[in-house]
């Protein structure tokens, strides 16, 4: 069978068990009534890990635990097998194309020529998107499994299980999109489930605000992503990616070394994006407050694969990127700077899910560095190695929570390493491999990206230097997480340790899948210095080829002797933050508090995260929205609509103006008339009066009068 | 049969109401039934128009014409192309969506109330395919009476005030408009000797710029006002607060689609200098902006639920103004596009708050929270009528609005930049909004034990919310069925802005075509595999140009429109 043109049936099959559970799951699992009825003053349900066993299992809800991992399982069977075939095609690319999305007109490109702007439904598959569906599948069917163990006793089950596999569909269509436009359907629909799935304990406020602020965060930086595709459009007239790289590739476009150019806006545009999804400076604000959902959630979307999404979309540019020195230099100074940062705050994080996310946003930053200095590949595979390590960490702080009856706070653990013995050697070995010690598979990964940012002509010894800061940082908050949760005294509540117990197997298998994979998916790409490995062990960076198309660098000189000694530096750095760990939270836990008294001003700092969360706040929040809004408002009332009302008042003042002068001025000049007449003919009324008598006496009267006068005369 | 079908869409609502008019007032429930036959019956018959249309072909079809006034040459001339057909059929499924959602939420002078929702509907009918100026302007001041009677008798506490509002602004702008109107009149008489007041006839006048810009201004306010274009917006968050829900649904669905629709019917074809003068679109363009924006932020600050919803489609009209005077295809057929939409995502936005309002009777925000636990069903539709009109892909707002900043971009850059802080505001004040009503704890007991939606009223969105996805899924049909209408209005302000590729060879649907498959005629071909070689080749096919490869292959491409970047 063609597995090659069935590549749409990948995200088709999980979105099939998300409308499924969305629309259906309420008949398998029927909520209990209970959930409704929240009365004010009766205070927050118990919900999350905490509530055990509050509600009757449904008889259908094994249904939901076997559609929605099945349908994952069958994305990754799917997937496997295309990948399996693309490999045996010459040029590894192959592109099916379904139907005719957006059809829109033709337009003027910024050159004059004519252009439609036409979009397709289609599918890519390149060595790029084969590896990311099978991270996406592959850990994300891991995930699923794990899940069906820790929200076991969740609300909301069916929810949960519908939002994972919508997060699913549109995370395949991410990375199998053909076209940026249709990757950013992908996009923004982790964006939504994203938002869905940290809002999952929606009657929680902060769960609640911690998804509005991703979402709106995330939008923040898709303005920046539609104006890159607004201005690929104008510039070359496509977004299809295969076009977009053959155009790019031509030899048209020049190397904007001299400045910024219309491609380097175009890249920052796009990386612009990529910071909000993938959580670099400035906008990563949100990754952290994400600990608010489930930790499946957590490991799956908030570590393995959506905030990877705007390092693929990079990687998936390089030929952009490749053309444009200086956003590139902007990335990796970003990814840098990111990784120091969020590694700074991690030390001193005392919520164990918290220092796991600015773990996750600091090797976040390691990627776009790698991707800055032009190392795409070496990217991808920390993305590829990150996604195990990672999501084994969190799934094992998730196990770690689920023994401790929902506490996070590390200040409260300790000693659990016997407790849960599963959990820690798991954990044991993700953290190592996070720590980048030789053999297991962050070290393979990290190294290169370090060795690249030295060596690389994009790359520089300053990056180099906070590469390899962050790197013994991230060794020691690592280890300080373990020794706090794991070693040394316990300071687990009694109440609370009565109750510790190992996960269930669904939980336990996909950790120990996971801590295999972290240790062994490093060996794909060993370093060229280890020449005793054949090129099998060489896998990676070799798949990868047909995609960045990079001519392979000579090797300048004999650079070995730099190598070895930098990779030592690496590996002695990460020994020395992980030996301190231990010294300071086991052996000598005055030390920390000593050097907590001296620094308290900085301890402050880094604990509040060096106030960025405050200063948006201010900035954007209140100043910008919030007050903007008011103000505008205000404005609305008063001046716009006041213009209206006033229009209106002045309408009625008018009329009253008019109403007056017109009964007394224009009516009274009439009436007047009337009453001067009036007042003229009212002498003779007083004669005319209608008696007979009257008249007949003024006869007389007349009579005599004219009588007397001529008697007198 | 087919050359009176427009006449029958428009009569049908008239012999619902005659009908009606007979019925005994004190039975309601057969008054109820009977308007809903109408109303669907009135949808009904023009579903025809669907499927008889016939896509591509240039001008108007179903046109209908008999002589009215012949002393003043008006005329009863129908006729409808693309843009009328989407309107038309946004027209009679929302008429049959009002009333629906109507059966209990009103209860008092029933017949009254139905009776002015038919004449409603053919008022607005009738501006979406009238062809002659007098007849257009019947209708456009007939939509008043009744929305004035619907506002006015069966609105809110401040019924009277947003009535007579209403009814006052949009009338001294379309009075004006009057104005415009009868200058083009007295014009065509003195260039051709005759009085006529048939839109077809009036587009041959030559008339100066000058007159262009006086008539353009007059028009503009006659339009502008009904948008609403911002600042002659504050008419409409009264009108919609006061109005009971189906006057809202149909206020913001398809009343503020004629201002848009008389700027692309009238405005554009018969003023195309002034159209085109730098002044008048830079105006233009700002006004839109500053509304996009302005309308998101002030809707961010709202406490009425109602009023919050009602400065979103001052934001969005914003996004529909920008796209027409972006003056490209695109700008144009995403505006109309997005109108219908707007249409369809604010309808959904004002049923969800007609049915929590026929519940509790507040439209306050801080009345509500935690909405999700007692109202499932609800939360879900209100999350996509959300999602929708934040512009989620998949969903239809995107398609539009994405359309819409394609044409500003290809217009000014600049715009466009301006015009996607609206995407950002719109995502924050929605989910704000939604959380603030939907998420949390429930903390007012009055709002416990709210019933969840009934049959009727998810019946009632369900027309919708299908909508909604197929727009955002497969749009194709809706720009082919624009392609033509937006051609030749973007032929009429922009000559020659096809010019090269007119040269191609054919006229409209074959050289559109042949543009289309600038370079991928391979969409056709289902599946393909090819290689980085193969795909190095962006012009590779291109069915006018014919395989070309090379420099040869280039050089013609240069005179030709094949669009990538030579």
């Amino acid at each position: 069978m063609n597995f090659l043109d069935q590549i749409w049936l990948i995200p088709l099959v999980p979105l099939g068990g998300a409308v499924l559970m969305l629309l259906l799951g309420r008949l398998l699992d029927p909520q209990p009534v209970s959930e409704v009825a929240l009365a004010p003053g009766v205070g927050p349900q118990k919900h999350g890990h905490t509530g055990h066993g509050h509600h009757p299992h449904s008889p259908l809800k094994f249904l939901v635990s076997l559609i929605c991992p099945g349908t994952v399982l069958v994305s990754f069977l799917l997937s496997a097998a295309a990948v399996l075939q693309l490999s045996s095609l010459p040029h590894k690319v192959h592109e099916v194309i379904q139907f005719t999305w957006i059809s829109a007109m033709p337009f003027h490109m910024a050159n004059g020529h004519m252009a439609v702007f036409h979009v397709d439904w289609g599918f890519l598959l390149d060595p790029l998107s084969g590896v990311m569906i099978l991270v996406v599948t592959g850990v994300g069917f891991l995930i699923h499994v794990y899940s069906i163990g820790y929200m076991a006793h969740d609300n909301g089950y069916y929810r949960f299980f519908g939002y994972l596999n919508l997060f699913v569909f549109f995370m395949l269509m991410l990375v199998l999109a053909n076209n940026y436009t249709l990757l950013f359907v992908g996009w923004e629909g982790v964006g939504l489930c994203s938002y869905l799935l940290i809002g999952f304990y929606f009657h929680k406020k902060s769960a609640a605000d911690a998804g509005k602020k991703a979402f709106v965060v995330n939008r923040v930086g898709d303005a920046g992503f539609i104006l890159g595709m607004l201005l690929m459009l104008s510039v070359l007239g496509t977004v299809r990616f295969t076009e977009v790289n053959a155009l790019l590739r031509s030899g048209q476009f020049v190397t904007e070394t001299a400045g910024f150019g219309v491609l380097s806006v175009m890249a920052l545009a796009m990386f612009f994006g990529a910071t909000g999804k993938s959580a670099q400076i400035p906008l990563y604000i949100w990754l952290p407050d994400a600990m608010e959902g489930p930790t499946p959630v957590s490991a799956l979307i908030h570590a393995a694969t959506m905030v990877t999404a705007g390092v693929y979309m990079v990687a998936r540019s390089s030929a952009l990127y490749e053309l444009t020195p200086h956003t590139s230099m902007i990335v990796a100074v970003v990814g840098a700077l990111t990784a120091i940062l969020a590694a700074s705050i991690a030390l001193v994080q005392n919520d164990i899910k918290r220092v796991l996310a600015y773990s996750t946003v600091s090797q976040l930053g390691y990627m776009f560095l790698a991707l800055g200095v032009g190392a795409y590949w070496v990217a991808v595979f920390h993305l590829f190695t990150h996604a195990f390590f990672k999501a084994l960490l969190f799934l094992c702080s998730g196990s770690v929570i689920h023994a401790m009856g929902g506490e996070q706070d590390m200040r409260r653990m300790g000693g659990l390493k016997d407790k849960i013995p599963v959990t820690h050697w798991t954990m044991w070995v993700g953290s190592v491999a996070i720590a980048g010690i030789p053999g297991l598979a962050g070290f393979f990964s990290k190294d290169e990206i370090l060795w690249q940012t030295f060596h690389s002509p994009k790359g520089s010894a300053a990056l180099y230097v906070i590469g390899l800061a962050t790197a013994a940082m991230t060794a020691f908050y690592m280890w300080r997480l373990m020794n706090m949760t794991f070693y040394g005294k316990s300071h687990v509540e009694p109440e609370t340790a009565r109750h510790i117990h190992e996960s269930p197997w669904t939980m336990t298998v996909p950790l120990s899948v996971l801590a295999a994979g972290s240790v062994l998916v490093g060996w794909l790409g060993t370093p060229k210095l280890w020449t005793v490995f054949t090129d099998a062990f060489r896998g990676f960076p070799r798949w990868l080829e047909p995609v960045f198309e990079l001519a392979e660098k000579g090797e300048a000189g004999n650079t070995a002797a730099t190598e070895w000694s930098l990779m030592l530096l690496s590996v002695a750095v990460a020994a020395a933050g992980i030996a301190l760990a231990y010294l300071f939270y086991t052996k000598r836990p005055s030390i920390p508090e000593r050097i907590y008294e001296r620094f308290r001003g900085l301890h402050k700092v880094l604990y509040n995260k060096w106030y960025v969360d405050e200063i948006y706040d201010f900035l954007f929040v209140n100043g910008m929205c919030k007050g903007g809004g008011r103000a505008m408002g205000a404005f609305d009332r008063e001046v716009v609509d006041g213009g209206v009302n006033g229009a209106g008042w002045l309408t009625r003042f008018l009329a009253l103006v008019s109403m007056w002068w017109d009964r007394w001025i224009v009516d009274g000049t009439v009436r007047f008339t009337g009453f001067f007449v009036r007042m003229l003919s009212y002498p003779a009324t007083m004669i005319e009066t209608g008696r007979v008598q009257a008249y007949a006496l003024f006869v007389v009267a007349g009579v005599l009068a004219f009588l007397g006068y001529y008697v007198v005369r | 049969m087919d050359q009176h079908l427009l006449t029958i869409v428009l009569a049908a609502p008239l012999a619902g109401l005659l009908v009606l008019l007979f019925l005994p007032s004190k039975s309601k429930s057969l008054i109820r039934v009977w308007a809903n036959i109408a109303s669907l019956a009135g949808f009904a018959v023009s579903l025809p128009l669907v499927w008889k249309f016939h896509v591509g072909a240039p001008g108007f079809q179903f046109v209908e014409r008999a002589d009215w006034i012949p002393s003043l040459g008006a005329h009863y001339l129908v006729g409808i192309d693309g843009i009328s057909l989407l309107l038309v059929m946004l027209t009679t499924l929302m008429g049959f969506v009002a009333t629906l959602c109507s059966w209990s939420g009103v209860n008092d002078r029933l017949k009254e109330y139905y009776a002015m929702f038919l004449l409603l509907q053919t008022g607005m009918i009738g501006v979406f395919i009238s062809l002659d100026f007098f007849l257009f302007y019947i209708f456009w001041e007939l939509v008043l009476v009744p929305m004035y009677f619907i506002i006015g008798v069966w609105g809110g506490p401040r019924k009277l005030y947003a009535a007579i509002k209403f009814f006052l602004y949009t009338l001294a702008g379309s009075v004006l408009m009057l104005l415009g109107i009868l200058t083009l009149y007295f014009q065509h008489y003195s260039q051709f000797g005759f009085y006529t007041f048939e839109i077809s006839q009036l587009m041959k006048l030559q008339l100066p710029l000058g007159v262009q810009q006086w008539v353009f201004w007059a028009f503009f306010l006659g339009f502008a006002i009904k948008v609403p274009m911002f600042p002659f917006h504050t008419w409409l968050p009264d009108a919609h607060v006061e109005a009971p829900t189906a006057g809202s649904v149909i206020l913001a669905a398809v009343l503020l689609k004629m201002g848009t629709y008389g700027f692309l019917r009238f405005s554009l074809p018969l003023l195309p200098q002034a159209s085109m003068d730098q002044t008048i679109v830079r105006v233009l363009a700002a006004l839109s902006i500053v509304g996009i924006v302005y309308g998101a932020l002030v809707s961010l600050m709202q406490k009425d639920w109602k009023k919050l919803v009602a400065y979103s489609s001052v934001s969005h009209l914003g996004f529909c103004t920008l796209g027409i005077f972006s003056l490209n295809p695109n700008g144009i057929a995403g505006s109309v596009l997005q109108q219908i939409n707007h249409g369809i995502s604010t309808g959904m936005l004002f049923l969800v708050i007609g049915v929590i309002y026929e519940r509790r009777h507040t439209r306050e925000i801080a009345e509500y929270g935690g909405l999700a636990h007692v109202m499932p069903r609800f939360a879900k539709i209100f999350a996509f009528a959300m999602l929708s009109s934040a512009g989620l892909p998949l969903l239809n707002g995107f398609v539009g609005e994405f359309t819409i900043l394609q044409g500003a971009f290809e217009a000014n850059r600049i715009w466009a930049v301006f015009a996607v802080t609206g995407v950002i505001l719109g995502a924050a004040y929605l989910l704000w909004l939604y959380q603030r009503t939907m998420l949390g704890q429930v903390t007012n007991p009055k709002n416990l034990g709210l019933p969840d939606l009934n049959f009727r009223e998810c019946a009632v969105f369900a027309p919708l919310v299908v909508w909604a996805i197929w727009i955002g899924v497969y749009p194709k049909p809706y720009f082919d069925l624009l392609r033509q209408p937006v051609t030749e209005i973007v032929e009429r302000v922009k000559p020659g802005y096809f010019a090269q590729a007119a040269a191609v060879g054919g006229t409209d649907d074959r050289f559109l075509s042949s543009v289309t498959a600038r370079g991928r005629a391979d969409a056709r071909l289902d599946r393909l595999t090819i290689g980085p070689q193969v795909a190095n080749l962006p012009h590779k096919t291109g069915t006018s140009v014919g395989t070309s490869a090379g420099v040869a292959g280039r050089s013609a491409c240069s005179t030709l429109p094949c669009g990538g970047a030579r």
